[in-house]
């Protein structure tokens, strides 16, 4: 009997066929509608929704590396709503309940999984604080909830809840419909309908260039050439500045590395997110197995994608102040982002001093969640020329009018 | 780790420094003299370049003082470190470095100078 192995053969000579391609390679056409920078999650929805609910789709997404390289294939994928300001909960919510449709809305599996998010309180003013943000939350319909230490230890058995630790867990807030997905498939998902829309999704296309005449915008300049676009909208994330300073706009972020790290795999051991601001550490598992942790930023400016060693470290030890249990686990791999920070760790969604450029950035270290609801929100502003409600309060002109929106507290090392 | 060179101390590792944002940002001369868009300038808004950054660091477990770094943002290389006052060095191969102020911004008696 012929058999595989009695045959001679060449490693790989027998694979199985290349799986479909989920969205085509196409050349840039010379001009386009709209030109969304950046294909990450937010220019992906972006131009996901500007073709479903706009009915737009003479688009292209322009990307200098690959598809969702950058924030989007680097963030622990933590999704919640439980914010402290109207703003907030208006747009963070409406971005929740996208995602509890999305699956379907892109037929695609992206491993939605709401299994509540715990933020610590080990200090009598993060129990004030958290209380309030409980309190703020409920008024706005979002499902927050006061836990006592023993509530937490039923939620998330490993936490260690004993009084015998140098920061005691006194309580936490409980978001039950808060949870992660899969970053990578959420990126791939948007992208395939994307294509299907008839968008032209173009990787290793760098934009070095924003082209205004007349104090509007006339197009982009790319590695691939120039292109024409009746529309510009900004989503680069970490490098918003570069962007902005292309178009003469100084804009008030400050680009930092953030870095996370996973363990080995695991048997399913934790079975929600917990996020300390005071011990200084989130951490999830993730549905492969890995322990995935993440903190606050590295502290000096960073587009160098990596951050230094004593932040992981840091982040470990007090991993293992919440969870003694992990003593023995082993670091698997580290990486980093780069997150645009603003003063008042809120994003700047909408218009800018230059006709037909949109600006979307600031997220910092949180947009992942904000994916569907940001790209709905800006397609809407893109397409209409007006702020949608939800991202209307998330001007540049804030931090002159002082209408700031001030999430430090939910948005420190909580992400 | 990263090592850091105080101009005072040498190098020391980079756990003992603090981070202190852009250098060579002068207080306003008389802050009641700028309208609301020169105060966002000067308190919100800061180079945010890719590549080399003039910087303030203090030696914060160590000698305790601050001083000025010429950093790549993008290889967390220190190209140079100067006391504070001093003008940041050339950057290596271009031209010099220039550095812009909030609007109205002058630098006080006895502050750093801008250059
Ligand atoms: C370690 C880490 C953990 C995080 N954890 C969370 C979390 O748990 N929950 C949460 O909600 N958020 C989290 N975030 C934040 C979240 O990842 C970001 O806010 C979000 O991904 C930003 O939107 P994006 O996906 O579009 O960004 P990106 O994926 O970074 O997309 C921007 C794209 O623009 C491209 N680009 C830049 N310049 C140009 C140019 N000149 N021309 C063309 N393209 C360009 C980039 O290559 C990039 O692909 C985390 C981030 C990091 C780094
Ligand atoms: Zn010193």
């Amino acid at each position: 009997m012929t058999t595989y192995a009695n045959t001679p053969h060449t490693p790989g000579d027998v694979l199985p066929d290349h799986p479909d391609f989920l969205w085509r390679n196409p050349d840039p056409k010379p001009s386009y509608d709209v030109v969304v920078v950046g294909g990450g999650g937010h220019g992906l929805a972006t131009a996901y929704y500007l073709a479903k609910n706009h009915g737009i789709t003479n688009i292209a997404v322009l990307e200098k590396g690959w598809l969702a390289g950058g924030n989007m294939a680097r963030n622990t994928t933590i999704i919640r709503s439980n914010y402290l300001w109207d703003e907030s909960s208006g747009i963070y919510e409406h971005s929740l309940k996208l995602w509890e449709t999305l699956e379907e809305e892109l037929d695609y599996p992206i491993l939605f999984s709401q299994r509540g998010v715990l933020n610590l309180a080990h200090s009598l003013q993060d129990v004030r604080d958290s209380r309030r943000r409980v309190h703020a939350n409920q008024l706005n319909g979002i499902d927050a909830e006061w836990l006592e230490p023993d509530e937490v230890a039923k939620v998330c058995p490993i936490v260690n809840v004993s009084s015998d630790v140098r920061y005691p867990v006194h309580g936490a807030t409980y978001q039950p419909r808060a949870g992660i997905a899969k970053h990578d498939y959420v990126a791939w998902g948007f992208a395939r309908r994307a294509n299907d829309l008839g968008i032209d999704l173009i990787q290793d296309c760098e934009v070095t260039g924003i082209d205004i005449s007349d104090g509007r915008v006339t197009g982009v300049r790319t590695t691939r050439g120039r292109i024409a676009a009746g529309k510009v909208a900004l989503a680069a994330a970490g490098h918003s500045s570069v962007l902005g300073a292309m178009a003469g706009l100084r804009l008030p972020l400050q680009s930092h590395p953030l870095q996370a790290l996973v363990s080995e795999l695991l048997e399913p051991v934790h079975p929600t997110v917990v996020m300390s601001n005071a011990v200084h550490v989130y951490v999830s598992q993730a549905h492969k197995g890995e322990l995935v942790m993440g903190a606050g930023i590295d502290s000096y400016n960073g587009y160098g994608q990596r951050g230094a060693f004593h932040i992981i470290e840091r982040q470990m030890a007090a991993a293992l102040e919440l969870f003694p249990v992990f003593a023995r686990a082993h670091m698997l791999r580290t990486w980093a982002g780069i997150v645009d920070v603003t003063p008042d760790a809120s994003p700047i969604v909408g218009l800018t001093p230059v006709r037909d450029l949109y600006l979307n950035c600031g997220w910092g270290t949180g947009g992942f969640k904000a994916t569907p609801g940001v790209g709905w929100c800006f397609a809407h502003t893109v397409a209409t020329g007006e702020p949608h409600p939800y991202n209307a309060p998330f001007t540049l002109s804030r931090f002159t009018t002082g209408a700031l929106i001030d999430e430090h507290g939910a948005a420190a090392v909580a992400h | 780790m990263q090592l850091i060179e105080c101009p005072w101390c040498g190098a020391r590792e980079e756990a003992e420094f603090h981070y202190g944002g852009q250098a060579h940002v002068a207080h306003p001369e008389d802050p009641h003299a700028l309208d609301d868009e020169q105060w966002a300038r000067y308190v919100f808004f800061r180079d945010n370049p890719k590549g080399p950054f003039a910087e303030r660091w203090a030696h914060a477990a160590g000698c305790r003082r601050w001083f000025n770094a010429l950093r790549d943002t993008v290889t967390h290389e220190f190209l140079a470190v100067y006391r504070v006052g001093d003008p940041p060095p050339p950057v290596p191969g271009t031209a010099p470095a220039t550095h812009r102020t909030a609007p109205g911004a002058q630098p006080r008696q006895g502050q750093e100078a801008t250059s």
